[in-house]
């Protein structure tokens, strides 16, 4: 594996006991240098050569297939960007580390990006755990962290952060959406099952999700709760006792491969013929499972993404990103897709809004900062505000499948949009005690179902 | 002669990577979570003196972390959290060693791997008590006393492991060389004669089990200090083979190995990471397999023919 810089892997040498060798020294030099670029200059900063961007996403493990897509959407974002000229005329640059490895080395790696790399910003992170543990670094280094992509509500429901940002909804919202269209297109279902990974993310959308439906649809049977183990290939025991107990309705968080198997031996086995699955992270695995999702089962995509958006604010900008993407990359662009350009885009706004309110000065990293809170900007389907908390607040698409042919994978109809105000928890609240206090009047004043045009 | 000169060399590197976290300020993480995993390492030394791999090692490294996140908020003092979390890992691996020493060579290494994956999913699926895979924060904690912020506080908590370290280093040196440390090597080679000294076998590799656990648990309370965050992955299968691997990185030939093997082997992994940010893996393993292939005395090992062949020459 050759690299054109042999000082940094030669940097360990500097740990060893020294050699007295020049080679060693040399190279140590040469990397400590490298290293030390500080950052300077923080009161008056000037116009910089480029503005760095640090992206955790993963690139290896099971979320890759969401983590991948959003680092090729960054890159494909990033290039248009930058031949337009980039923001206020200074290009971006990427710099992308893996949260394969766990939160201990996402923690090292944002470090790094911080002090070492001296990054501008950093999109941090897709794993809730890698965001619970990357929020506070962000104040203690104040160095500017988007969360994009994680789901947990526990950051801003359980802290305050000056320079932590999200640029997307919370698990609240995409949750809650799902089940007040379930309320609302099946109202008279009496028994439900839930099959979701067993980590935090299955457990904490289960209780979302029970919390809620205990609220507004009291007295709703829980057949069965079931949590396989997270990256299972085999799912016959789950399947089986769901054939047995025949729920109306079968809710499940499960994402990825695991999604995948669990709608391909579902079919195989006939169980959506006996119930209706409500899906929320479904839009990310269509593709993949194609047609052996069948139609009339209810799916969602963390947000309002869907290349087939009914209504989108600048219908230009979506078909053109959707193509761009497809042709570049040979998929359809996914939910991850859309969160990576709420980021790049919520960047762009900030910037401009900072330098706005300077007089045309580039903004300190405090300055930037403010320019966050409060910030309106557009997404490819639509606007996301950041409240004052600092959290997202993101339309939720949830839609039925049907089958069509125009394309080889089911596609959404009967699509509802709900604003994001409207079912994300208000600021100051926990989402616990807020879903106890919804009432079914929600449902009245949910927006119309659309249904798909060819 | 070679104890002095062993120590010199400790002492060089600790001079060392007091250095570079001073030259290079974002790589004192790393070396503290380095020095950490270390010390996991020396333990794991301590029982491949005996001929026995433990493939579940970070089960102490583990449970000393949740140790320090649960109580943090209860007693927010550095000072007292990490003998009572080294503490908790030594009575554990008191009384998982009571069971596990009873065992030899793969019965060993599998059964501890068992029982770190039984505290993996009690972490995971207790989810009301330990926020699953989500983690737990650390709650703020002072240090003999002082609310340190930002660089202090990672200062006091690299200097804290280099202690620890050099402590723990100089303490295995002497156990490995008193006849406790020798009657380790005669499980390894015939444990029968052991016994037919009326050298009980069992209590020897339980004593090293015990101060191994103590090791890890230290291990555990510093990375669970140094990164703030505790997840049920510390307890992972992938986590033991990452101690196992950097012991064999490092070369079990002197206590100096563990360390110089977890040195290299984080350094390693940033600066592949950093370079290519998606093939890391395939670095890391490539520098284990040439290490396997090439060095089987590890890098201390390398390092010693080294400085021998100078010697000769």
């Amino acid at each position: 594996m050759p690299h054109p810089n042999p000082a940094a892997p030669l940097a360990p040498g500097a740990g060893l006991p020294p050699l007295g060798r020049r080679g060693v020294l040399q190279a140590g030099l040469a990397a400590g240098s490298l290293l030390l670029a500080g950052r300077t200059a923080q009161a008056q900063p000037s116009r910089p050569q480029e503005i760095k961007i640090g992206i955790a996403t993963y690139l290896s493990g099971p979320a890759s297939v969401f983590g991948v897509p959003g680092r090729q959407a960054a890159e494909m974002l990033i290039d248009q960007l930058n031949a337009e000229g980039g923001i206020g005329g200074v290009k971006l640059r990427p710099i992308f580390v893996d949260e394969g490895p766990g939160v201990d080395h996402v923690v090292g790696e944002f470090r790094r990006l911080a002090q070492s790399e001296d990054v501008d910003l950093i999109f941090s992170a897709i794993s809730s755990a890698d965001c619970l543990a990357c929020a506070p670094l962000a104040d203690e280094l104040k160095r500017l962290t988007i969360l994009w992509d994680c789901g947990t509500q526990r950051i801003f429901e359980e802290a305050r952060y000056d320079y932590a940002f999200r640029t997307q909804a919370n698990a609240t919202p995409e949750v809650l959406a799902a089940l007040l269209y379930l309320l609302k297109m099946k109202p008279d279902f009496r028994s439900l099952a839930v099959v979701n990974q067993d980590y935090a993310w299955g457990r904490d959308s289960w209780d979302i999700w029970r919390t809620a439906m205990n609220t507004l649809k009291p007295g709703v049977r829980v057949v069965a709760e079931l949590f396989p183990r997270f990256g299972a290939t085999d799912y016959s025991t789950e399947i089986t006792r769901l054939l047995a107990l025949r729920p109306d309705v079968v809710f499940s968080t499960t994402w990825g491969g695991d999604l995948d198997t669990l709608i391909r031996q579902s079919a195989d086995r006939r169980l959506f013929e006996r119930s209706t699955f409500v899906l929320p992270l479904a839009e990310s695995s269509m593709e993949r499972v194609g047609k052996a999702l069948p139609a009339g089962h209810i799916v969602g995509a963390r947000g309002d993404h869907w290349f087939l958006h009914p209504n989108p604010r600048d219908p230009e900008l979506l078909r053109r990103f959707t193509n761009d993407f497809r042709q570049r990359f040979g998929a359809y662009p996914i939910y991850s897709c859309h969160h990576m350009a709420q980021a790049i885009f919520a960047t762009k706004a900030a910037y401009e809004k900072a330098m706005q309110a300077k007089g045309g000065g580039w903004p300190t990293d405090a300055e930037l900062a403010q320019a966050f809170r409060g910030l309106e900007f557009p997404s490819l389907t639509s606007t996301v505000r950041i409240r004052e908390d600092g959290q997202g607040l993101e339309d939720q698409i949830i839609g039925t499948t049907m089958a069509t042919d125009a394309y080889p994978f089911p596609v959404m109809t009967d699509m509802v949009v709900f604003k994001g105000e409207s079912i994300t928890t208000p600021a100051g609240q926990k989402s616990a005690d807020w879903l106890k206090t919804l009432t079914p009047a929600m449902l009245d004043q949910m927006p119309q179902p659309i249904a798909y045009k060819p | 002669m070679k104890r002095h000169a062993e120590l010199l060399l400790a002492l060089l590197g600790v001079l060392a990577v007091v250095l570079v976290a001073w030259a290079v300020p974002w790589l004192r993480f790393v070396l503290t979570i380095a020095l950490a995993k270390g010390l996991a390492v020396l333990g794991i030394l301590l029982l491949l003196r005996a001929g026995q791999v433990s493939f579940g090692h970070a089960l102490f490294v583990a449970f000393a972390a949740y140790v320090v996140a649960f109580l943090a908020p209860l007693l927010p003092e550095t000072l007292l959290l990490l003998p009572v979390a080294a503490l908790g890992s030594a009575l554990l691996g008191l009384l998982v060693g009571l069971f596990v020493v009873r065992y030899r060579e793969i019965f060993f290494g599998m059964l501890n791997l068992a029982l770190s994956m039984v505290f993996y999913s009690v972490l995971e699926k207790f989810y009301a008590i330990t926020h699953g895979t989500d983690g737990i924060r650390l709650a703020p904690t002072r240090f003999a006393g002082m609310a340190l912020e930002g660089a202090a506080q990672g200062w006091s908590v690299l200097l804290l492991a280099l202690a620890l370290s050099l402590g723990f280093g100089v303490l295995v040196r002497l156990h490995l060389a008193s006849p406790m440390g020798q009657a380790l090597a005669g499980i390894k080679t015939r444990e029968p004669r052991l016994e037919f000294m009326g050298v009980p076998a069992r209590r020897v590799l339980l004593s090293a089990y015990v101060l191994s656990a103590c090791m890890a648990g230290c291990g555990g309370a510093l990375i669970a200090m140094t990164t703030r965050h505790v997840t049920p992955a510390l307890a992972y299968w992938t986590a033991s083979g990452e101690l196992v691997f950097i012991a064999i990185l490092g070369g079990a030939g002197s206590v100096l190995g563990p360390f110089l093997g977890a040195l290299a082997y984080e350094l390693t992994r940033v600066y592949a990471a950093a370079l290519v940010a998606d093939a890391w893996q395939m670095i890391l393993g490539t520098v284990l397999l040439l290490v396997i292939l090439f060095a089987p005395g590890g890098l201390w090992g390398m390092g010693r023919a080294l400085f021998a062949r100078r010697r000769a020459a």
